[in-house]
This record gives structure tokens, sequence and C-alpha cells, in this order.
């Protein structure tokens, strides 16, 4: 599951560039995951410049 | 009846310039911008050609920051050519300004502007986009039109609403972030371009002045590299080996699509331009007159189609062949080069610059260049230069 952190995105759009399911949603200053749509390839982790997305297991995020 | 004929989603260059094509062409026309301003925040590097940019309107020197005559590229162990720019001018931009220059002209060609209006899905019937919905100040709002434009930058996402194929493969995007810096001594006349892959592994790292004291500091990751480092990482530490000094007036993170066009660029209704539809320079990620010609060539298609009444993707097909004619097809050569630069070794890079900089500087020009490139592979330093001289 993919988590953003808080405080720290610049809304710059380069996660739902590279999202290949539109998993992303983003606002002039507000993002979210949508987690219904998002297969957790992990990409916009990955691609993000300065380290807003994080990768959690997902039994974390069920307890 | 239509709310309008033409809706430009994006208040950037490209959107700006297709909103003023349309209008000048009497066709109703609104800009949607979903941030509250039209220019900001500037997710660039803000350098273009003079030569490109003359073919849209007069350099006003109220937004032009710097004027650049060399560029200069720095080898991974530190080696620095300095080359003569083959085009007129390179031109590093205040984008805030240049912008909303773009929008009024827009604007006072006739067409309506409304920022922090997000689009947030498209009306499409009968196979054929219809409109947009989308969020005025958090209201919902629709407005229908005969043509839709997308102008929405790197997202990319009202193609996607259209069910074009528009993410970006990771070894097609830049993960990018850049400062713009005060107290730092730069050339104002030079822009320089930092190899090597401690760096910026697979792309590059830019300083492009912006007035005395002042300058746009920034660097791209390329593809599966981005796995590994960060970009704000890597220009965190390059600032502080290098500018310690520096105040960092403003920071922005980025994505830079350097991928070849989209293979469908419209539909039934709809035609994406710039960023959205990939039309950056692969190789230096420069994107501002190329979505300007692309936003200049929809307008123009859009009111043909309105006029002829054929809105769907044939009525539009004057769109895609233009733009591959004017640009595309270069930028699909532009393509394969960024790939080979990619794969280009620290080793290679410090051979071949090694090997320039013996030259006495009035021999030291592009051609020689491209004949030092020439004897090693790939021809990497020809085709940097061809690349970012052209911005």
């Amino acid at each position: 599951m993919i988590h953003v952190k808080d405080n720290k995105c610049d809304f710059c759009g380069t996660c739902v560039a590279v999202c290949p399911v539109d998993a992303i949603e983003l606002r002039e200053a507000d993002i979210r995951i949508i987690h219904e749509t998002c297969i957790d390839c992990d990409i916009c982790v990955w691609v993000c410049p300065i380290d807003v997305l994080e990768s959690q297991d997902a039994q974390v995020s069920n307890d | 009846m239509t709310d309008f004929d033409v809706i430009v989603v994006g208040g950037g260059p490209a959107g700006c310039i297709a909103a003023y094509e349309s209008a000048k062409a009497g066709l109703k026309t609104i800009i949607l911008e979903k941030d509250r301003d039209i220019g900001y925040p500037v997710r660039c590097a803000e350098a273009i050609g003079e030569d490109g940019l003359r073919k849209f309107m007069e350099t006003d020197p109220q937004w032009v920051a710097a004027t650049i005559k060399y560029a200069q590229l720095h080898s991974p162990e530190g080696t620095a050519i300095r080359l003569d720019l083959p085009i007129e001018n390179g031109l590093i931009l205040h984008r805030r300004l240049f912008d909303f220059a773009l929008a009024q002209r827009a604007a006072e060609a006739g067409s309506e502007v409304q920022t922090k209006a997000y689009v947030d899905g498209l009306i499409i019937s009968d196979d054929q986009v219809k409109g947009v919905n989308y969020q005025y100040f958090g209201e919902k709002r629709s407005l229908t039109a005969k043509i839709v434009i997308g102008a929405d930058g790197v997202e990319s996402r009202v193609g996607r609403m259209a069910g074009l194929r528009t993410a970006l493969k990771l070894s097609d995007t830049g993960s990018g972030y850049q400062v713009s810096v005060a107290n730092v001594d730069v050339e104002q006349d030079v822009i320089d371009f930092y190899f090597g892959s401690k760096l910026a592994p697979s792309g590059y790292l830019w300083i492009f002045p912006k007035g005395e004291g002042m300058a746009n500091i920034g660097l791209g990751v390329v593809g599966k590299g981005v796995k590994d480092v960060l970009a704000k990482d890597l220009l965190d530490k390059f600032l502080a080996d290098r500018f310690p000094k520096a105040a960092v007036l403003t920071a922005v993170a980025g994505g830079i699509p350097l991928a070849k066009t989209l293979k469908k660029i419209s539909t039934n209704g709809l035609m994406l331009i710039g960023d959205a539809a990939r039309m950056a320079n692969p190789v230096s990620g420069g994107g501002i007159i190329s979505g300007m010609v692309a936003g200049r060539i929809a307008g123009q298609v859009a009111a043909e189609a309105i006029r002829t009444g054929d809105l769907s993707e044939k009525g539009l097909k004057a769109f895609p062949a233009r733009w591959h004619k004017e640009v595309g097809r270069d930028y699909a050569i532009a393509h394969r080069i960024s790939n080979s630069i990619r794969d280009v070794t620290d080793d290679q890079f410090n051979k071949m610059a090694r090997e320039l900089k013996d030259l006495p500087p009035e021999k030291l020009h592009i051609r020689k260049v491209f004949a030092t490139a020439a004897k090693h592979k790939p021809k990497i330093l020809l085709d940097i230069t061809r690349a970012f001289a052209h911005l």
C-alpha cells in the first residue's frame, strides 16, 4: 500500500504521470492515492524527486 | 448549441497558444487552469531559443532574465568544453511573466480564462468528447464544447479520461528537482551542463543564469537509476560542495517527459498538446517552443474542423500529421539519441572531453565536436550539443 508522507509533497505530478492505472489524484495542493485502483507497482515511489511516497506493508495498514 | 467551441485544459504556454489561435479564428474559447495562478508554480528550467520564439512573438525584455551565448559541457572528471550556441540567442525566461503575457494575449484575442478550475472528468457520448466536468473553487460544474484540447502537462490525465494511453514509462521519465538561488557567482551568458553517474545518473545537472547573482540550478535523474537515488539529495550535495553560500529562494520538484510523442494524440473531439502529449525534446527535456508549436496547430485544426463540421478523429487528422512533420519526426530521432546517451560511461565521457579540451579555442566549434564524437561510440557530445543548443 502506498502512503503519502505528511507535509512533504510539492504537488508536481510526476507520480501521476507514471502511474499505469491512474490511481493518484492531485489538485493544487492535495494528493490522494486511490487504494482500490492502486496495484502497488511502486513506480511512483521510485520516481518521486523528493521522497514523498512510501510503500508500506498491507498488514500494517490492516491492523 | 455547446457552451464553448473550444475548451483548453491547462494554461501553460501550449494551452495559451492553442486558445489564442482558436479565439483569433473567431471561436468561443476558454482556458481552464487547475492552479490559482497562470504561470505559477514554475516547474521549468526556463530556457528557450529566441529563433523558436520569434515564430510566435517579439521578445519582451521584461520576461528575459538572461541572454545566452555559450553552452558549457562538464565531463564527470571536471573538464569543461565551451561552445558557441549555434542558434541566434538562448534566453532564460521569467516563466511566470512569460506565461502571463501568453495568457493575456489569448484573452485579448477573445478567450476566457478561469483559474482554480480542476477538470476531473470528460463528457463523452457516442464515443465523442463533448465537454468537461470540473470543479471551480471546489464547486462542481460542467461545460460542453465542440473540441477539447488537453494541455494539462506531464500528468496528462485528460488524455487518459478519453482512453488514450498517456502513462510515462519509467525509462522515459526524468525525476527532477530545481532551486532558484541567490548569492551565486555565475556567468550570465553561459548555460552549464554537468554529466556523470555520481552527479546525475543517466541524466544531467544544469546551471542557468537568471540575472546578476541568480541562477536556476537543477538536475534530472532518468530511468531505473531513480530507484537508488533521490534527485533532491543529489542537488543538495552539489549545492553544498559548489555553492555553499547560495540562498534557495524557490525549490520545485518536477517530472520531465523524455518520451516519443504519444502514439495517439487525438481522438473524436479531443487533441493533446505539449507535455501532455509527450512533445518535449527527449534529450534536453525542453518543451516550451514545441508545446507552443503544437498549440498553434491544434488551435488552427480546431477552427478548420468546426468550420467543416467534422469533429471526429478523422476531421482532426491534420493535427497529428502537421505535428509529426514540423517537430515530431525530429524528436523521434532525438528519443533514440536520448536512450543511447544514458548508456555512456563516465570513462567514455572523460576521454572525449579531454580530447576536445586540447584543441585551441578557435578550432573548438560544433563541427569539431562532431568529428571527435564520431570517432567514439556513441557520438554523445554531438548529440548532446545539438539537442541542448536547440533547447
